[in-house]
């Protein structure tokens, strides 16, 4: 699938007679050796690009974790609470599994975000790469449908009134046609309130969604292995010498990268389980009490400011949805020559900016609305939507990038070296 | 890379110790997987009860739920008991005592199967031996089989008054639960 016509390792043979029957007939082995052994892989990936693999693992896990956990837990809304409970107590090794599960959507996101910041950083959407990155966007959205879905599952006060406050973001559609968000909403609900009948389909959901998620992954790494990886320089692979086949030079890095991941994974899954949650959920849902303040699992809290900065109830929701909607533009936003943010002085400054901004909005998402803090979430959305729709379109245009390498060999290993004509790195 | 067959190098080791941890890894991170799907807490909190045999008069039967399983509890008459002791083992189908109180190799004589001092009650769980179904003979209306014990409507097994199978596909007598009096008319099950 790959157009570099690069040859690499030996070719693919067969070493046994089954192998060789098999490759007649349905030649999977051949294309897992060229797709995920000989691929030819930029020899300069730094360990930003590790973080595929670790999200690869993690929807693996959080499937894994979640068909046991479902074998436990009960959807409805007499019994949720107590069966999660019954999971953490009970069950055998039900703490571990439920916390791994709970832990790994954190770690999902945290990788995810990483990974969408590599993206923009490095120029990863730009063509030939702008299906990839629309396919990524996609995965992040039912990424959070999910995640949403997954939250209110415990059936706590925090897992109640978050679905009762996100679902009701619908309603702002009564606005624009009278009676339609309301409709909405309670198809939705399947009732006139957040009830036990949302919980049995959001339990549903929850668990058809990943495999979703597992179909555009396969996308994903289709379109990736067509246009091939991008990487620091934001070159091409012209030559056999910018390359290295992927095992087990990118695998090998790739576990590197996933073993000091999975520390910090298990540092928050054995140690500190709760802490990316909210003590609230423990308490069972209530619906004639809310909680003080609702808080959102921390992955969500940007786009929240967002939602609570605008002081418009329509204009708040389609703010929220707009700064996901808006990621899908980036590759014709971008008007830069250059992909690479390593070579864009001017440009450096403001992704960190916009990294600053993001952060700022998250932290800003946690905390109560009052004046002070609405005017900074206000600040910050208008620079989050700022760099996207002027910064992006107008500092590619003025901006006079640094020298780009001739090469990737020639940014590893100097110019000399990258005249000559080296021999592929050997496996 | 490829040297000719010579002493393990570093590479050799460096395989051979992290196929080891991945190995010994691995099976540590599966048990938990496997054994979630065991009995949990809650189930083996529920592992004992307690009944009152006050209420059976002779002749009668109660069943009662033991671990989710039916528990056969039967008052029998004298008549039952001298019938159930008659019976020479070498008539047996299966000639072992099934009683979880005792050696497995104990034999299915009639003191066997129940306690001494109250060998009136005879207490086995109700599930027959060949595929789980639940054998007739408990309410006085039902069939009792041709050995007046039970009979298994299933299948066609035949149970004696001491609950051994005489006759039908099954291959066991029904199992005796490990069970103790706490006094004249009380019972310990599990």
């Amino acid at each position: 699938m790959a157009g570099h016509g690069l040859p690499h390792g030996p070719a693919y043979e067969p070493t046994t007679a089954f192998g060789r029957w098999m490759d007649a007939r349905l030649p999977i082995g051949r294309m897992m050796y060229a797709q995920f052994i000989d691929f030819p892989t930029p020899r300069n990936l730094n360990y930003w690009w590790t973080f595929g693999g670790i999200l690869t693992f993690f929807l693996v896990a959080q499937i894994v974790t979640g068909v046991v956990l479902a074998m436990h837990y009960q959807p409805s809304a007499a019994a949720a609470f107590d069966s999660v409970e019954r999971i953490r107590r009970d069950v055998n090794f039900g703490w571990l599994i439920r916390n791994l599960h709970a832990v790994g959507a954190s770690m999902f996101f945290l990788a995810a975000y990483i990974h969408i910041f590599r993206g923009l950083y490095y120029g990863s959407y730009k063509a030939p790469r702008e299906v990839l990155w629309i396919i990524g966007v996609l995965i992040f959205v039912v990424m959070m449908a999910t995640a949403f879905m997954g939250y209110s599952l415990p059936w706590g006060q925090m897992s109640f009134w978050g679905v009762t406050v996100i679902t009701n973001l619908f309603s702002s559609l009564d606005s624009i046609w009278k009676g339609l968000g309301t409709t909405i909403v309670e198809w939705l609900w399947g009732g006139y309130s957040v009830s036990g009948v949302t919980l049995n389909r959001f339990f549903s959901l929850h668990y058809l969604l990943p495999f979703v998620i597992a179909g555009l992954v396969g996308l994903h790494l289709w379109a990736l292995h067509v246009v091939g990886q991008n990487n620091p320089t934001g070159l091409e692979i012209k030559t056999p010498s910018d390359a290295v086949p992927m095992s087990p030079f990118a695998v090998s890095k790739d576990a590197v990268g996933m073993f000091a991941f999975m520390l910090l994974f298990c540092w928050f899954a054995f140690f500190l389980p709760d802490y990316l949650g909210h003590a609230d959920n423990y308490i069972e849902a209530n619906p004639l009490v809310t909680p003080p303040h609702i808080v959102p699992e921390w992955y969500f809290l940007p786009f929240y400011a967002i939602l609570r900065a605008i002081p418009s109830k329509l204009f708040g929701v389609i703010a929220m949805f707009a700064a996901i909607g808006v990621l899908l533009f980036v590759p014709w936003l971008d008007t830069s020559r250059v992909r690479s943010t390593k070579y864009r002085p001017v440009y450096r400054w403001f992704f960190w900016l916009f990294v600053f901004s993001a952060v700022a909005l998250g932290w800003l998402g946690s905390k109560p609305p009052d004046a002070e803090y609405v005017f900074w979430a206000r600040v910050f959305t208008i620079y989050y939507f700022a760099h996207f729709l002027v910064v992006m379109p107008l500092v590619g245009w003025f901006e006079t990038p640094l020298k780009v390498p001739g090469s990737i060999t020639e940014a590893v290993l100097g110019k000399e070296h990258g005249d000559k004509k080296l021999a592929p790195a050997k496996s | 890379m490829a040297t000719e067959a010579e002493e393990p190098d570093r590479r050799d080791f460096l395989v051979l110790a992290a196929s080891a941890f991945v190995a010994v890894g691995g099976a540590m991170t599966l048990w938990p997987f496997i054994q979630q799907m065991n009995p949990d807490a809650g189930a083996q909190a529920l592992a004992a009860i307690e009944v009152d045999l006050a209420p059976v008069k002779e002749g009668q039967a109660i069943t009662v739920l033991w671990r989710g399983k039916p528990v056969f509890i039967r008052h029998r008459t004298p008549e039952e008991i001298a019938v159930a002791k008659a019976v020479p083992i070498k008539d047996l189908v299966d000639e072992y005592a099934r009683n979880d109180a005792l050696p497995e190799d104990a034999l299915a004589t009639d003191p066997n199967r129940t306690k001494d001092g109250h060998e009136n009650w005879l207490i086995m769980v109700g599930i027959c031996t060949h595929l789980g179904c639940i054998p007739k003979g408990q309410s006085l209306g039902d069939a009792k089989g041709d050995f007046g014990g039970w009979l298994c409507p299933c299948h066609g097994s035949h149970y004696d008054t001491a609950g051994r199978i005489r006759k039908g596909p099954a291959p066991r007598n029904l199992e005796v639960p490990v069970y103790s009096f706490l006094s004249g008319t009380k019972i310990k099950i599990g």
